[in-house]
């Protein structure tokens, strides 16, 4: 299950959306709003998806996840809109039976979220500066095909 | 032909426009962008783009059809 929300994050109780008596292990992943990028103070943000290529592509990446790993289930949601320092920008969860899988499939998952999901975002600096993000690094993170 | 485009991020502000129906007689993306970088002078090189037809990932070359949404991505930064 893939979702954008325009609301914050933190309020939602994302444990209680996996229900499976097999899992032994649930591994989850936040990203957050840091207050620097590449040298430059961070004041806000703003993310901005193509929402209906969004919603394919991710689903496409929770896919490959469960058919990569033996894993039960993979949840993750994705802030759009204004975000500031500190609040949850995405959250990745998956359940398993033993924790390896989870490992692996949590971090596949959001590495292939940040390489290939049409979202894009927009930094406000403290110098007045504003800009968006290239994401160079995450350019290289291999395209599964 | 009509071609649905859909401008996102950069290429949204210098566009000025968030879509539009454009009337083209692009073969291809690589011609649509082309014609969309000289009316909008959009400052992104199309190496660093990646293009979507009908919400696929699409190669430049894949020949166009009347009513195509085509969108042109710049690197994504999500997460």
């Amino acid at each position: 299950m893939f979702e954008l929300s325009q609301k914050p994050l933190e309020a939602i109780d994302f444990k209680s959306q996996f229900s499976n008596p097999q899992a032994g292990a649930y591994v989850t992943f936040e990203g957050w709003v840091r207050n620097h990028n590449e040298g430059k103070d961070v004041l806000s943000l703003d993310y901005q998806s193509y929402e209906s290529m969004a919603q394919k592509e991710a689903q496409k990446i929770i896919e490959e996840a469960k058919s990569k790993f033996e894993i039960y289930d993979v949840h993750c949601m994705h802030r759009v809109g204004q975000l500031q320092i500190g609040d949850m920008a995405v959250f990745v969860g998956v359940i398993s039976a033993h924790r390896q899988a989870a490992f692996l499939a949590c971090q596949y998952t959001i590495d292939q979220i940040k390489a290939r999901v049409p979202i894009w975002k927009k930094e406000y600096y403290t110098d007045g500066d504003s800009g968006w993000v290239h994401c160079e690094h995450c350019s290289k993170v291999k395209i599964s095909e | 032909m009509n071609i649905h485009v859909l401008y996102f991020a950069i290429l949204r502000e210098q566009a000025g426009m968030e879509k539009e129906i454009f009337v083209t007689d692009a073969a291809n993306p690589s011609e649509l962008y082309n014609q969309l970088k000289e009316r909008f002078s959009f400052s992104m090189d199309p190496s660093k783009l990646k293009v979507a037809i009908n919400e696929q990932f699409s190669d430049w070359q894949t020949p166009l059809s009347d009513g195509d949404t085509v969108a042109f991505l710049t690197p994504v930064a999500g997460g």
